[in-house]
């Protein structure tokens, strides 16, 4: 494999990492290899405890792998402390330094790098205008909300203008308008920018709306690289297709028959409610819930797991709760999973 | 839908009992819980401690009658201007040297351990850190004192393991050295020095551990990220923030050397300490006022250097 030497570009090898903790160990990150693009904006996606943000934090150099390689640019810095490493890191919590005004803490990595004080306050005031809160440069940490903070953090991160921007679940703690402002205003800005982005979330909403490419983590190891559609529409595995938007999973006969493979997956947006007339599965409805643009209904089946069909909310009548439903859908919406992938 | 059927469970009902009717009316008026909780600790803290302050610093201005030996009871400023005798400022500034190099040592032995408590030790580890800080503590402080009498004596335990490593010269050479010097450690300045270190070293340890504890590891891992080497992170982000424990931890040992009088007097060569000086003109003396002028001098001394510390920014991070 030829190693990738453009700046931007971050290629894991075999990266393992094995915690211990009170005697027991516990494998965090487990044989991840992974070749990441120069100007990508890359999502780790995966349920808490997946080993997303462990892999995040190696790329940075906060904790250091049991095994394999972290590769940045061309460049091996598998044991590089993190002061050492090109790459920048926005935290979860901010990590804005309380005692230093705002300006300080966007100006700090070019302090420390014995900047001159104007130029490195000059740099600062440009970053605050890219983040676009120039209005704040003399406040305190502690002043601002926590959007605002969010930026500052972002501004601080990208004043060394490091060729990758690691970002560890940066919007998780706005409230959901924010954080649906921030994620086209944090997209806008990598694309202007034009530095790989590595994006650690477990919102699939934000990792399917935001990257280029998301790869999906579960229990250490990843489960599928892919863009967001392929993801969506053909994931490789049972985890993926259930854990990236919502899925109705066939398993056994009904799945071979339909797709050759032991497990098939139909998106409940692919289900429609029809005449009783060569409906694929008749049943009764347990549930509806409303969600503005369409209804979700939840249909049991006789001795089968439940059926989520997505309905646009049209003029038709919202069925209600105990009605005998029939549902139907096209041959070619049904997904085939792969036998031999991890079920 | 079928209905579920649940265990229907009986709650007791509030009853009108007085002691319910008291909380009823507590819970309604916070105010006057507040009140009821605070008037006490308030009571103590203004009475008693702020009263026994301010008189003190009424008693320094009177005098004592080197005839009668009774105190005259008449605002005057003899005592403060006794204070600035030479055999008194040697004193003050005995005390004061002593209680700088004492604070500074507790400081540089403190941090690290301090440190590697709040940031590093999990578990039992901690626990055991704990102990071992606490532990000295738990017994008499006299105790303590006359154990590093032994430990420190010309044929105690110090001297004896230095002579079995050959290193006796070394501690010969250290007890020649002027000023700090002296017959054996037990009676030299060092020895004292020694023995407060000791004594203080847990009221330092304790708040700087608390201050760095606070301290979120994504700050230190921030710096380190925006390319700060660990030093750097030490000098911008850690110490910044761990300066308000410092402060705390500092003051303690400050103020309890400039206020002890047993130790200079077991351990040492004899020469006096603020705490003695304020300790022998009140007791043996019977010169209240004058005791009273002298430890006004520790108070002045430690606001002095709480402004210092002040303005230097030492509490922004508060």
């Amino acid at each position: 494999m030829n190693l990738p030497i453009e700046p931007g570009a971050v290629y894991l090898d075999q990266l393992s990492c094995v915690f211990k903790s009170a005697g027991k160990s516990v494998q965090a990150v487990d044989g991840v290899t992974l070749d990441i693009l120069p100007g990508e904006f890359f999502t780790l996606l995966g349920p808490s405890g997946s080993g997303k943000t462990t892999c995040l934090r190696m790329i940075g150099g906060f904790v250091l792998p049991t095994s394999g390689t972290v590769n940045l640019g061309g460049r091996d810095v598998t044991h590089l402390p993190p002061y050492e490493r090109a790459v920048n890191t926005v935290f979860q919590d901010y990590a804005l330094f309380p005692h230093m005004s705002i300006l300080e803490n966007v100006a700090y990595a070019l302090r420390i790098r014995g900047v001159e004080k104007k130029v490195r306050e000059r740099k600062a005031h440009e970053l605050l205008d890219v983040v676009r809160l120039p209005q704040v440069a003399g406040r305190k940490p502690n002043e601002l909300s926590g959007g605002q903070r969010q930026r500052i953090a972002l501004a601080r991160a990208l004043i060394s203008e490091p060729k990758v921007l690691l970002l560890d679940e940066p919007l998780g703690a706005l409230d959901l308008k924010l954080r649906e402002q921030m994620q086209v205003e944090l997209k806008n800005l990598q694309r202007q920018l034009g530095i790989t982005f590595i994006f650690v979330t477990h919102d699939q909403h934000e990792a399917l709306s935001m990257s280029d490419r998301i790869g999906v983590f579960n229990l250490g190891r990843l489960e599928q690289v892919a863009t967001p559609e392929v993801l969506y529409n053909k994931p490789k595995t049972r985890f993926v297709a259930d854990f990236v938007g919502t899925a109705n999973l066939i398993s056994g006969e009904q799945a071979i028959h339909i797709t050759g493979t032991a497990l098939a997956m139909l998106r409940p947006e692919q289900i429609r409610v029809g005449a009783q007339e060569d409906a694929k599965v008749t049943g009764t409805l347990r549930s509806v819930q409303y969600f503005g643009s369409f209804v979700r209904l939840r249909v049991a089946q006789l001795g089968q797991t439940e059926w989520i069909v997505d309905q646009p909310l049209t003029a038709d009548r919202v069925p209600e709760v105990g009605q005998t439903i029939h549902l139907h859908w096209s041959l070619g919406a049904v997904h085939g999973i792969m036998a031999g992938a991890l079920a | 839908m079928s209905s579920l059927a649940l265990t229907s469970v009986r709650l007791a009902q509030p009853n009108r009992s007085w002691a319910n009717q008291l909380s009823y009316l507590l819970y309604a008026r916070k105010g006057l819980l507040l009140g009821v909780l605070l008037v006490p600790p308030l009571l103590w803290f203004g009475v008693i401690y702020l009263g026994s302050l301010l008189s003190l610093l009424a008693n320094s201005f009177f005098r004592l009658d080197d005839f009668t030996g009774q105190v005259v009871r008449e605002v005057g400023f003899t005592n403060f201007i006794e204070i600035f005798a030479p055999a008194n400022l040697d004193v003050i500034i005995r005390s004061t040297t002593m209680a700088i190099a004492v604070t500074m040592a507790c400081v540089v032995i403190g941090f690290p351990l301090a440190y590697y408590m709040a940031r590093h030790a999990r578990g039992s580890q901690k626990a055991i850190l704990y102990l071992a800080v606490m532990l000295p503590l738990w017994s008499s402080y006299l105790v303590r004192l006359y154990a590093w009498k032994l430990l420190l004596a010309k044929e105690g335990a110090i001297a004896w393991v230095a002579q079995q490593l050959h290193l006796q010269w070394l501690l010969d050479a250290l007890l020649q050295t002027p000023v700090i010097g002296g017959n054996s450690l037990s009676f030299s300045p060092m020895g004292t020095f020694i023995v407060f270190v000791y004594m203080w070293l847990p009221f330092v340890i304790l708040p700087i551990q608390a201050a760095i504890e606070r301290i979120p590891g994504s700050y230190i891992e921030a710096s380190s990220d925006l390319g700060a080497t660990p030093w750097q992170t030490f000098r911008q982000v850690i110490w910044p923030l761990a300066i308000p424990g410092v402060a705390a931890g500092t003051i303690f040992s400050f103020s309890l050397t400039f206020g002890d009088y047993i130790i200079p007097q077991v351990i040492g060569n004899s020469t006096l300490y603020i705490g003695q000086v304020v300790y022998r003109q009140q007791g043996v003396a019977g010169n209240i006022p004058f005791a009273a002028a002298f430890s006004l001098v520790p108070i002045l001394i430690i606001a002095v250097y709480l402004w210092l510390a002040k303005r230097k920014g030492a509490f922004d991070a508060l």
